[in-house]
């Protein structure tokens, strides 16, 4: 077996919030991530899924050290990166990209979309034509090269978000986190750079991290998928087990919760309906995190925090009663 | 229909912009029945969430809005200040994507709910209407409403804000509450329990509801009818199991076949995108994008037409059930 | 893209600018904010006012019609002093009988130069603080924010007695800042009065552009903070800077006037004078009344503030982000 592209053992991150009461200082700590695992095998799409306050877009991040992550382990292609210098990770951002979610937010204004495609090139140090390979790399997410001389504000939210990708492919990267890539933009458009992002992975043989809210879009595209809530993987498998078969509650409230464009289906299938919201990661729950929303919920939740592991789902569930999930709880996976 | 508590006719909605004019809404004409949740579908650039925010008075100077928009008898565009004031919060209630914005954030909770109520329901006592506004917050939802009541907006989540939201605008019993992508900026499980708010709402209040969105399964869980816009116009409408299975509108079937569904075959997007509303093109706009186009849909704007199960605005539409 | 061109159906070339929903010309940032200036009447008729003004004081020795110091005719041909306008002084004379319509001129050139330099030290300054605070953050933001604090607690005055004390004390003050009568005594004074608010207003700025996501894309990239810097944070704040320089300008001629009244204006001797200066000696002129050594430098005074004072308002609306999201 390959080395996978990103391996990533325990990681965790907190930030410290300062707020003042009064004229004392409180210092707050918010446990974004808490010691998550996950593997992206080459070629491979892994797929990151939550709602706010889950951590999914810190994991990204943390990744590609854009944060510096609390403790853990990230290992590119074998090479560990926490700890590394700055200069040698300068080297090594040429294989780890990443897109934005907001193609409004994601271009400088000020700069034409050919010269954003271009900087990654000019950091560092490409050589070769510039011109040549962004004409290269508009054509690639199909666009026209001449498009190039124009600003971002002329184009739309979808093609925008072409112009990132074309940028995060510039210096030929082997592996790229999406975060949420297609969430600010119009449906019909999203299936045009989801088909874009799977097209470009079969032919440069890409590996991505796809991080979205949208359940959907993330088991189209992904081969595994990783259930994220308040900081925490719950569960973890191959898409289809996952969106078929959950074993978590969360996950099933969450195949519940998202709305399937069919009515028959929708209005036929059973509800699962949590109660309240998502907890601060400030104060999370103790034990299993998730007990607060819980249906099947039981006093030992309360106590000891259930490990990630297989439970005989096939794959790893973090919850104490991943067995009888499936007989307490129906199955809101449309057929 | 004579029993719309919502009609409106030929809604034109021009913006003067530094670019010149922009067409947002270019004729729309509709109903909305007492009890109904009529879901209004489209993406950006369609003018969904311009056409009601037009009707309630809630654009700027730079709007020209032209045609009808009626509740009950009172006539809605180009009505004064004072009978829109009227209106607004009574008749018709609006609620909004970031309930954030729409809270004071000096003022507790409970005191903004009673001061919709004593807007309109100035017969009525200051501790009436405060007792009354706990009543809603338990009706929408909101746990321990007393204490809930006495507190500020920013000690409430997203979902709870817009619960709150929810109450203020049917505080007064509103024959029509128009709710503008309420849920897009929730968490999906939150979403859930907000639709869940505002069905069981229409079901004990009989009020109309207008559902804007873009997700096409919110609305296939939440409407009773379903019309699609594109660029300013309504292109199609129908029975929500008519939209999804029996669709005459190749716009309302791009949609459908973009949607990702189950297995992994490549998605179908809709090629190209919305047009320029700065210059919309002649006849139907959405030619330039349509696998189906001909001649014939570049001559005048193609109208609403009861084609097979569906009003459509296609002028291919009796064709479209042979190309499947 | 292939999804488009590989079906076997003719479809609209998904390339055309139609069907991407470009806009037919292209636009620049630079040309948006620039249409939204023209945009702005009070802004335009003020850019126009301006530049004649500019021109009238540049070409100065062409457009006065005396020197000056000098009498508009000797005292021996008659007299000169405080008459009112005629066809020999158009403004009418001072108590010198010098031509106040020559004297307005060569006054506004010293006060718009004392403007300009002013804005430009307080405004490089200003920036330099302000983008170092609000980049780095940390301890050196705090730091240097409570030193512009404590700049912003001095008062004009207070300063410029302590300053003109140091002058008599210090040798190296005095050599760097010239006599105090001097324009670039003024200047410089004026200078280390004026950077805080621009400071400010940097900081502010930069503080938000650096979250912006195309920030952390830079940097995603491998940009060094100088590159940053340099490439991204700067061109985006170069409106709200050129915003600031206008009212910088203006504020300064304000500041000169307000020196010069109380006595401390520039005053090289050889009669020559400012805006501020002719000002101050109109306050004599209003017991006797002589109305048009009030009116003419008052009123030129006026149109010249309030015409930066506009320019800087429609600078500031040309441009204003939130102004940018309208034409989407």
């Amino acid at each position: 077996m390959s080395t996978p592209v990103v391996e990533v053992n325990n990681l965790t991150k907190e930030f410290v919030v300062k707020s003042t009461r009064g004229l004392r200082v409180i210092k707050r700590t918010v446990h974004a991530v808490s010691d998550v695992s996950l593997t992206i095998p080459e070629g491979k799409t892994v797929g990151l899924v939550g709602e706010s306050g889950s951590g999914k877009t810190t994991v990204g991040r943390c990744i590609l050290r854009l944060i510096e992550p609390t403790a853990g382990s990230v290992k590119f292609k074998g090479t560990e990166l926490l700890g590394m210098e700055q200069n040698d990770l300068r080297k090594l951002r040429r294989s780890m990209q990443i897109v934005f979610q907001d193609p409004y937010a994601s271009l400088d204004p000020k700069m034409t979309v050919g010269a954003s495609i271009a900087e990654p090139l000019e950091i560092q140090n490409v050589s070769g034509n510039h011109q040549d390979r962004v004409a290269e790399l508009l054509e690639l997410v199909g666009l026209a090269p001449d498009h190039a001389r124009r600003f971002p504000h002329e184009f739309s939210g979808g093609q925008r978000q072409r112009v990132g990708v074309a940028r995060a492919l510039a210096l030929n990267p082997s592996f790229i986190v999406l975060d949420e890539p297609v969430s600010a933009l119009d449906v019909s458009i999203q299936a045009g750079v989801v088909n874009l992002l799977q097209d470009l992975q079969e032919q440069l043989g890409l590996s991505y991290l796809f991080i979205a809210h949208d359940l959907s879009v993330v088991r189209h595209i992904s081969d595994t998928v990783a259930v994220m809530y308040l900081g925490k993987i719950v569960e973890v498998g191959p898409a289809e087990d996952l969106y078929l078969a959950s074993g978590h509650p969360y996950t099933k409230a969450l195949l519940s919760a998202v709305p399937q464009a069919d009515p028959v289906t929708e209005r036929g299938r059973p509800r699962i309906m949590l109660q309240g919201e998502v907890p601060s990661p400030i104060n999370p729950p103790s034990g299993c995190r998730f007990r607060t929303r819980c249906p099947i919920a039981k006093e030992i939740c309360a106590v000891e925090e259930p490990e990630l592991k297989e439970r005989g789902q096939g794959h790893p569930v973090a919850c104490h009663f991943a067995d009888t999930v499936a007989l307490e709880m129906p199955n809101p996976a449309a057929v | 229909m004579t029993d719309a508590t919502l009609s409106i006719r030929d809604l034109r909605v021009t913006f003067k912009t530094l670019l010149g004019p922009v067409q947002a809404v270019r004729g729309v004409s509709l109903d909305v029945h007492p009890g109904e949740v009529l879901g209004v579908v489209g993406e950006s650039g369609s003018g969904k969430s311009v056409s009601f925010l037009s009707i309630m008075g809630l654009l700027g100077k730079n709007a020209v809005i032209e045609g009808s928009a009626k509740v009950g008898d009172v006539e809605l565009v180009g009505a004064n200040q004072k009978a829109m004031r009227r209106v607004r919060g009574s008749e018709v209630a609006m609620i909004f994507q970031d309930p954030l914005s729409a809270l004071n954030p000096v003022h507790r909770v409970g005191a903004q709910v009673a001061e919709m109520i004593l807007a309109h329901q100035r017969d009525m006592s200051k501790d009436a209407a405060a007792n009354r506004a706990v009543e809603l917050l338990d009706l929408v939802g909101i746990p321990q409403p007393e204490q809930r009541a006495r507190q500020y907006a920013h000690e409430f989540s997203g979902g709870m804000r817009q619960r709150v939201m929810i109450a203020m605008a049917i505080a007064n019993n509103p024959k029509v509450l128009i709710a503008d992508e309420p849920t897009t900026a929730l968490d999906v499980t939150v979403q859930a329990q907000i639709l869940e708010v505002i069905d069981r709402i229409r079901k004990e209040m009989g009020t109309a509801v207008v559902l804007i969105t873009h997700d096409l399964g919110v609305v296939a869980r939440m409407a009773d009818r379903v019309q699609v816009m594109y660029a300013g116009r309504v292109v199609e409408r129908s029975d929500v199991h008519n939209i999804f299975h029996e669709s005459r509108h190749p716009y309302t079937r791009g949609l459908l076949g973009s949607q990702p569904t189950l297995g992994r075959e490549r998605l179908t997007p809709i090629p190209g995108a919305p047009p320029n509303m700065l210059q919309p093109p002649s006849g139907c706009a959405f030619r330039a994008r349509c696998v189906h186009a001909a001649p014939q849909c570049a001559g005048d704007l193609p109208e609403l037409v009861q084609v097979g199960l569906t009003e459509s605005a296609c002028v291919r539409a009796n064709e479209l059930e042979a190309l499947v | 893209m292939r999804d488009a061109i590989s079906d076997p159906i003719e479809l609209p070339d998904p390339h055309s600018d139609a069907s991407i929903g470009v806009l037919k010309t292209s636009m620049s940032p630079k040309r948006m904010a620039l249409k939204r200036f023209v945009n702005h009447r009070a802004a335009l008729i003020s850019a126009i006012v301006l530049v004649c003004i500019i021109i009238f004081v540049a070409l100065a020795p062409i457009t006065t019609r005396y020197g000056v110091n000098e009498t508009i005719f000797p005292a021996s041909e008659g007299p000169n002093q405080n008459l009112a306008p005629f066809d020999l002084a158009w403004f009418g004379t001072d108590g010198n009988g010098r031509d106040l319509y020559s004297r307005i001129i060569y006054g506004a050139q010293v006060s718009m130069l004392i403007g300009l330099f002013t804005a430009i030290g307080s405004v490089l300054l200003g920036t330099l603080v302000g983008g170092l605070a609000g980049y780095k953050g940390g301890w050196l933001d705090d730091i240097l924010m409570r030193v512009t604090d404590i700049f912003l607690a001095l008062p004009l005055l207070v300063v410029l007695v302590i300053v003109r004390g140091m002058l008599k004390n210090v040798s190296w003050v005095s050599t760097l800042m010239g006599d105090p009568n001097s324009v670039r005594f003024l200047v410089i004074l004026l200078t280390i009065i004026g950077w805080m608010g621009v400071a400010r207003l940097i900081r502010g700025q930069v503080k938000q552009l650096k979250e912006r996501e195309f920030v952390e894309a830079a940097r995603a990239l491998g940009a060094t903070s100088k590159r940053i810097m340099f490439r991204h944070l700067l061109p985006n704040s170069v409106g709200q800077i050129m915003v600031a320089l206008t009212f910088a300008v203006v504020g300064a001629i304000a500041a000169e006037a307000t020196l010069s009244f109380f006595g401390y204006g520039p005053d090289a001797g050889s009669g020559m004078t400012s805006l501020g200066l002719l000002i101050r000696d109109s306050k004599r002129a209003v017991p006797p009344g002589y109305w048009w050594l009030v009116v003419f430098p008052g009123v030129f005074f006026i149109i010249l503030s309030l015409c930066i004072n506009f320019i800087g308002d429609g600078l500031r609306d040309a441009v204003d982000p939130k102004m940018q999201q309208e034409l989407k």
